[in-house]
């Protein structure tokens, strides 16, 4: 298990060299970004040539990528062009995003599995083909309509919710985390259905119910044990996507998170940003992986990482 | 948040001291005579002299007061902390300021308070962006060489005469220059701009209506109004709270909740129903931009006898009317000269100067082409950034109009580039081979700006390339003649120069929106589509 552990996070440094620099020459192909500081004007030759002097421009690529690579390791993930260090503003982005996405993977967690446990043992009836109707019609609508149908709904017909989030508290995070998760909510959804359908003709369960287990019992210590195992992986894999896939829902409740900061870094071309930012998502996305790796063992004692 | 303070606080219980920051800090929005207002992240540190565009501008509008005040509804410059200048040639100038002005620091505003801000501006170790303004001034060329380090730190034209006077000595004449001090950038600063420069930018201080009370960068502003404010604008409310927003959709969507006051930015596609959804709380005025479609002059092509037929011809195969009406809703005029109607007629705009070049001409269009030898390169691409202001409609409606003009379907084309900087950058490298968008937003309303930055030889903004020594003579005499009346005349002729040459075709006129709720009154927007702040009336 240690050993396993290890191999997996040394396998992480090259994914990590790997993607960063892919951003860093991504970035930098879109070409000088000082350019666009000047608005509707050319910057004086003068003043661009001692910005890009500032921000390490003027230097081959490799180098400033080697420079840049430096500094992350002593914490320094460079300076936004408004003069904000990156630290500082992913400290401030971070913290929002999560919470949307805690919000979002316990909507998935909670109506995702719970509706698939329903469907999944009631194949056939009416509920269940009622929940897959509405799955299919989640899948098939684009979060940007359901968002912006909830909040003109929600926020300005009703007036339950506000239409856009000031604080990223919690509360305020419900529609937009429900809005976020509704796609893999449907996923969810489906993926345990099929799983408790299948996993309630074998052998175990018959057993189980044949020892006279109570029903409950059956269900959750038994069946659902070995039917979440695909669900996991799912859930963990959707993690990063979920932090690093929220531009549309943040741009349209006005969410100050690392989409707003990703969005913008690339309008404005701030490399520091973008790359500081992915290098981040990068890291959370291999974590959640790896967790959900080690999950297995726990879910299926049949798993062993030597 | 109506009647959902209790999830919150719920919320807030369950997710424990980890993310406490995040509840119990609220409150600090609204608030009784305070009102919300939509904006943007500012691109560029909050310094005056590095703030150039609308975002920045806004708070500086607010918190700065410099020697001239731009009227919010007429556009003329007027006297605001100079008490008169005075210059005997067009190229001295003496300001003598008035006296009893502080910063809200408490700090007196002196002519030091001028001069050291001015040196600092134009000083080429400081990165100002808007260095150049002080280009005109004496000694700009030793503090802000082309190349290689400055060898003075201030500008030789400029001298303090006592604490309420100083001289202006200029490189060239320009009559108009006293005008031109309302822009930001000529704002004085306090010592503590230059003591403690980082304290500063956290949270700047100046000498404007309203002082700022907080700022959390990259998501909110308050300001509130300053009491002992000595000038003749003060607040009409308790402060403004600048909340940024990423869509200004999202603005106008909180705008209809009642949850934000205001929004200086009605979206493109809102305005079909803007007049139903605010009942009449919006407001659609004159502002001081002009779109134009600019031509690379440095491709041969493109600089020819028959190219400036070509030009004429694409000009009048654009329905200008019918794409403000459908696209902008009213929102953007015709253009017919290549100026803009906030400068008034006595400031130099001239309605109908463009003549029959800019009046839709299908068949004429087609003729002059012809005879101008027909597009250059076969086909006509107009390059343009998709990252922001919804040009891709209006460009692809412009190549409509002339693919209908010219009975082909594949005379003109968009071409998008991805992000504003990029498309900067290839425009100021010289990399485009047809018209590209050229969008002019006026430092201060005069119509010198509209036309030297653009068109002069060599000029900051005329990314084409285009030169011609008539214009260039015109503009130079209007700039020495030190009656306004010639002087706005000479401009105009230089604008005939434009005309003749069409070295860029005029589209339209661009209006500041801005709609609001049933709490605010007296709400109007300046001449620079930023709202005037300090006149709105709450509850």
């Amino acid at each position: 298990m240690g050993r396993y552990v290890a191999r997996r996070l040394l396998q992480m440094i090259p994914v990590f060299i790997g993607s960063t620099l892919l951003i860093f020459v991504m970035v930098n192909v879109m070409g000088d970004p000082i350019a666009g500081l000047c608005g509707e004007r050319a910057c004086d030759p003068a003043t661009a040539a001692q910005l890009k002097r500032e921000f390490g421009l003027d230097k081959p690529l490799w180098q400033q990528y080697a420079t840049y690579m430096g500094n992350l390791f002593t914490g320094d993930f460079g300076t936004a062009f408004n003069g904000q260090k990156v630290t500082e503003l992913m400290g401030s982005a971070f913290p929002v995003t999560i919470r949307l996405t805690i919000v979002a993977i316990l909507f998935e967690i909670v109506i995702g599995v719970t509706l698939g446990v329903v469907t999944g043992l009631r194949r056939g009836r009416p509920i269940d083909t009622g929940v897959l109707l509405g799955t299919l019609v989640v899948i098939s609508v684009p979060t940007f309509v359901t968002g912006l149908l909830l909040q003109l709904l929600l926020g300005i017909k009703w007036q339950w919710i506000s239409p856009s989030v000031r604080y990223g508290s919690f509360d305020e995070l419900i529609v937009p985390g429900l809005v976020l998760a509704s796609v893999s909510l449907a996923y969810v959804t489906r993926l345990t259905r099929t799983s408790i359908a299948e996993n309630k003709r074998s052998d175990y369960v018959r057993t189980a119910v044949a020892k006279g287990l109570p029903a409950r019992r059956v269900v959750v210590r038994h069946l659902l044990r070995n039917s979440l195992i695909p669900v996991v992986t799912f859930i963990g894999a959707d993690i990063g996507a979920l932090m690093g896939g929220a531009i549309v829902t943040e741009r349209i409740f006005n969410i100050h998170g690392v989409g707003f900061q990703l969005y913008q870094g690339i309008l404005r071309q701030n490399t520091q940003t973008v790359v500081g930012f992915v290098t981040v998502l990068v890291l959370v996305f291999l974590v959640a992986n790896l967790l959900v790796d080690l999950l297995y063992a726990v879910l299926d004692p049949r798993i062993r990482y030597a | 948040m109506r009647g959902a303070t209790h999830a919150r606080w719920a919320a807030c219980v369950i997710a424990g001291g980890l993310l406490a920051t995040a509840c119990g800090s609220g409150g600090g929005f609204g608030g009784a005579g305070v009102l919300t207002s939509s904006w943007g992240d500012p691109q560029n540190p909050l310094e005056p002299a590095n703030t150039n565009e609308v975002q920045g501008g806004k708070v500086l509008d607010m918190v700065f007061r410099g020697l001239k005040k731009y009227d919010p509804r007429t556009g003329k410059a007027q006297n605001m902390l100079a008490e008169r200048i005075d210059t005997p040639d067009s190229r001295n100038f003496t300001i003598r300021l008035k006296g009893g002005w502080t910063f809200s620091d408490g700090e007196k505003v002196t002519a030091h308070s001028f001069v050291d801000a001015w040196n600092y501006g134009a000083g080429l170790k400081n990165n100002q962006k808007n260095a150049y303004f002080f280009g005109y001034i004496d000694g700009y060329d030793k503090v802000h060489p082309e190349s290689g380090a400055q060898s003075a730190d201030t500008l030789s034209g400029l001298k303090v005469v006592d604490d309420r006077t100083f001289t202006v000595k200029l490189n060239q004449k320009f009559s108009t220059f006293p005008d031109t001090l309302g822009y930001a950038a000529y704002a004085p600063l306090p010592r503590a701009f230059f003591t403690d420069h980082a304290a500063w930018l956290k949270k700047p201080v100046g000498n404007g209506p309203y002082q700022i009370e907080s700022y959390a960068k990259g998501s909110a502003m308050s300001l509130k109004k300053w009491d002992a404010y000595p000038g003749p604008d003060p607040a009409q409310n308790v402060g403004v709270t600048l909340l940024v927003y990423t869509d200004s959709n999202t603005a106008y969507t909180d705008v209809l909740a009642g949850n934000l006051d205001l929004v200086d930015d009605v979206p493109a596609t809102q305005l079909k129903n803007v007049d139903t959804d605010l009942n009449g709380r919006y407001i659609n005025t004159p502002a001081g931009i002009l779109q134009t479609l600019a031509f690379p002059y440095y491709d041969p092509k493109w600089n020819t006898d028959g190219a400036r037929k070509v030009r004429t011809g694409l000009s009048m195969a654009i329905n200008r009317k019918q794409i403000t009406e459908t696209i902008f809703r009213g929102t953007r005029t015709p253009a017919t000269d290549w100026t803009s109607p906030v400068l008034g007629v006595a400031g130099g705009f001239k309605a109908g100067l463009c003549g029959p070049a800019c009046d839709y001409d299908p068949a004429q269009a087609k003729k002059l082409i012809q005879e101008g030898g027909g597009i250059p390169g076969g086909r006509l691409r107009i390059t343009y950034n998709a990252d922001t202001g919804s040009h891709k409609q209006w460009v692809d409606a412009v190549c409509n109009s002339i693919n209908n003009a010219l009975d082909n379907d594949k005379a003109c084309v968009g071409n998008p580039i991805g992000t504003f900087a990029d498309f900067r950058n290839q425009t100021t490298g010289h990399k485009m081979t047809g018209p590209f968008r050229a969008g002019w937003q006026m430092d201060y309303p005069l119509i010198q700006n509209f036309l030297q930055p653009l068109y002069y030889t060599g000029a900051s903004s005329n990314d084409g390339l285009w030169s011609d020594k008539r214009f260039d003579g015109l503009v130079d005499r209007a700039n020495a003649e030190t009656d306004r009346a010639t002087a706005v005349r000479l401009f105009q002729q230089a604008e005939e120069v434009v005309r003749d040459n069409m070295a860029a075709i005029p589209l339209w006129y661009q209006n500041g929106s801005a709609g609001y709720t049933d709490r605010l009154s007296h709400v109007a927007l300046n001449p620079f589509s930023v709202p005037v702040y300090n006149e709105i009336k709450v509850g």
